[in-house]
């Protein structure tokens, strides 16, 4: 069988959906949300990768590059939030994160 | 090697190193020089400002059609850099009295700024990514910006994750239109569909859904608008005043550009999901707001309804609604800042409060603050003679002339309820019975009070600059 866009479009929307239900049904660990925003943005990257690739068109691979370094800074960032975080309230479970309520 | 004309993003050029210098003062001098780097920050903001004003009103672009300046950018950027500017000198005293004082608050709304002045320029996908995330991540930092505060750390947490999420489905969208269409610049796309080359194809149709959520996510409107309310009430109160306002107009500014110009041709898929998001927001901004006992909850669900109506001129897909827009949101502005610079100033002696039943008697205590929280409040409302009526007349003239006026006649049924709880602060500034007054408003607090609330005052009289300045810019997006 022949690797085509299709599957490579099929595995980007699984991996899509899984990130973002890891983010809404995860009930335990704030570390696992982050994981599962890297997981969303790989997606994303394996969609334009192949895009580019099917369309013979560099703008989808430079696009990815831009992709991967805000991902980076994004992980930072998020990781120091959740340090500052943990330091105030000593715990970092999904459902202790309720303080304000509306 | 032909270099690319830098001279169209000589205001942003000059922000970033304007922000790198100001980091570099702050490294070598400590917290110390935080007053001085902020009115530096301010500085540079009015010089950027001027850039952009010299910068001129052609419409051209650069660095291979990635970026664009025209018209439009030129009224956006101005009103962007103008409430960021308010936001630095509001926060000031602000964070000497709470011992918030660190130099890297204005350098991170400068960045935020930049951010947001890409934004409004980009002119292709990948510009409006980068501009998105360069003000998406400083806007997480300054939300989590009092870290020994639990509900400052886990407003930045929320902002953090579900900002995360958004560019997650912006970027899926994204890679979804490129995927379909072949190319990501704004001219192009515009181009393909015009010409008829382009059908809206079903995997496009879901990318620009995406985008849509994406999108609303960053202005905040519902069903994609959770964050906002605990966002709102967990970070510093200089935080949330800006937050309200120029990351709102950057969002909104970018709304209007992605959807009028490469996606203006199919304006049938699109305007349902808008009606919609502009009703919800509009019912939710109203109804939500009811029960707040936190005035910058409130204020939140406030700005949630605002975003509705600022839509419903985006759903009429015309040059008019467009202008209406604009006018909205320059009025919005000024109305919110105006209104936090009387937030700011709820100070009993041992520190801040921020409970609406801490204004009663206000009017006895402090009759010029009272005086000015009602004109705010009368404003957000929409009740004439003040500005805020006339943001709401222009978009609903715009709306019912679209054929949409159903949704004018919903926007005006829920500016109805929304005026309940903003008459309800009137009432208890005007009619309850003092308790403890406040400490005097700063000077700075005061000035703004006064100069934005007699903007909302006297727009009656002098409307003409900004509605020609409104007018020039939404003409550029309908060539």
């Amino acid at each position: 069988m022949e690797i085509g866009l299709a599957h490579y479009l099929t595995v980007s929307a699984i991996l899509l959906t899984l990130g973002i239900f890891g983010i809404f049904l995860n009930r335990k660990n704030v570390i696992v949300i982050l994981m599962s925003i890297e997981l969303m943005l790989l997606a994303v990257n394996i969609n334009l990768v192949a895009f580019s690739a099917y369309l013979g068109n560099l703008v989808g691979q430079v696009f990815a590059l831009f992709i991967l370094t805000v991902a980076a800074g994004e992980a930072a960032i998020g990781l120091a939030i959740l340090v500052v975080y943990f330091r105030n309230r000593g715990t970092i479970a999904v459902e202790d994160i309720h303080h304000m309520k509306g | 090697m032909v270099l690319p004309d830098f001279s169209i993003a000589l205001p942003e050029i000059f922000l970033a190193c304007a922000a790198m210098a100001l980091l570099m003062i702050g490294a070598f001098r400590g917290n110390k020089s935080t007053s001085l780097i902020s009115w530096l920050s301010v500085l540079s903001f009015i010089v950027a400002g001027l850039l952009v004003q010299f910068d001129g009103y052609s419409t051209i672009t650069t660095f291979g059609g990635l970026y664009r300046d025209d018209a439009y950018g030129v009224f956006m950027k101005t009103l962007c850099l103008g409430a960021s500017a308010f936001a630095i000198i509001m926060s000031i005293d602000f964070n000497k009295r709470e011992k918030l004082v660190r130099f890297e608050f204005p350098i991170l709304i400068v960045i935020a700024t930049l951010g947001m002045m890409v934004m409004i320029s980009a002119n292709d996908l990948m510009t409006m990514y980068m501009g998105i995330e360069l003000m998406s991540l400083s806007l997480y930092v300054t939300a989590a910006f009092k870290r020994d505060s639990v509900r400052s750390t886990e407003a930045g947490l929320k902002y953090f994750v579900l900002g995360a999420l958004s560019s997650g489905m912006l970027l899926y969208g994204v890679s979804l239109i490129y995927g379909f269409t072949g190319t990501t610049n704004f001219d192009v796309l515009a181009n393909l569909f015009t010409s008829g080359e382009e059908e809206a194809g079903i995997g496009l149709l879901i990318g620009m859904v995406f985008m849509i959520a994406g999108l609303a996510f960053k202005v905040s409107a519902v069903p994609f608008h959770m964050w906002a309310p605990d966002v709102y009430e967990g970070v510093p109160t200089p935080v949330t005043a800006f937050f309200a306002a120029a990351p709102k107009v950057a969002a909104i500014a970018l709304f209007l550009r992605v959807f009028v110009t490469p996606f203006g041709e199919l304006v049938e898929q699109w305007q349902q999901i808008i009606v919609f998001v502009s009703i919800a927001s509009m019912v939710l901004g109203a109804f939500a707001a009811i029960n707040q006992k936190n005035i910058k909850r409130l204020m939140a669900y406030s700005s949630i309804g605002h975003i509705g109506y600022a839509l419903v001129g985006l759903a009429a897909g015309t040059e008019e609604g467009v202008r209406g827009v604009l006018i909205y949101m320059s009025i919005y502005v000024v109305m919110n800042i105006g209104t936090f610079a009387c937030i700011l100033s709820m100070r009993h002696r041992d520190g801040m409060v921020e409970d609406i039943s801490e204004l009663a008697g206000l009017s006895k205590t402090q009759p010029w603050m009272a005086f000015f929280f009602l004109i705010f409040m009368f404003s957000l409302a929409g009740i004439p003679p003040l500005a805020g009526f006339f943001g709401k007349f222009y978009i609903f003239i715009a709306a019912v002339n679209a054929g949409l006026i159903p949704l004018a006649v919903i926007g005006l049924v829920t500016s109805v309820v929304g005026a309940y709880y903003y008459l309800r602060i009137v009432k208890i500034m005007y009619f309850d019975d003092p308790t403890e007054g406040f400490e005097p408003a700063s000077r700075t607090q005061s000035i703004i009070m006064a100069a934005s609330g007699l903007f909302i005052a006297f727009f009656v009289i002098f409307p003409g600059p900004l509605l020609d300045g409104a007018q020039a810019a939404a003409a550029v997006l309908f060539p």
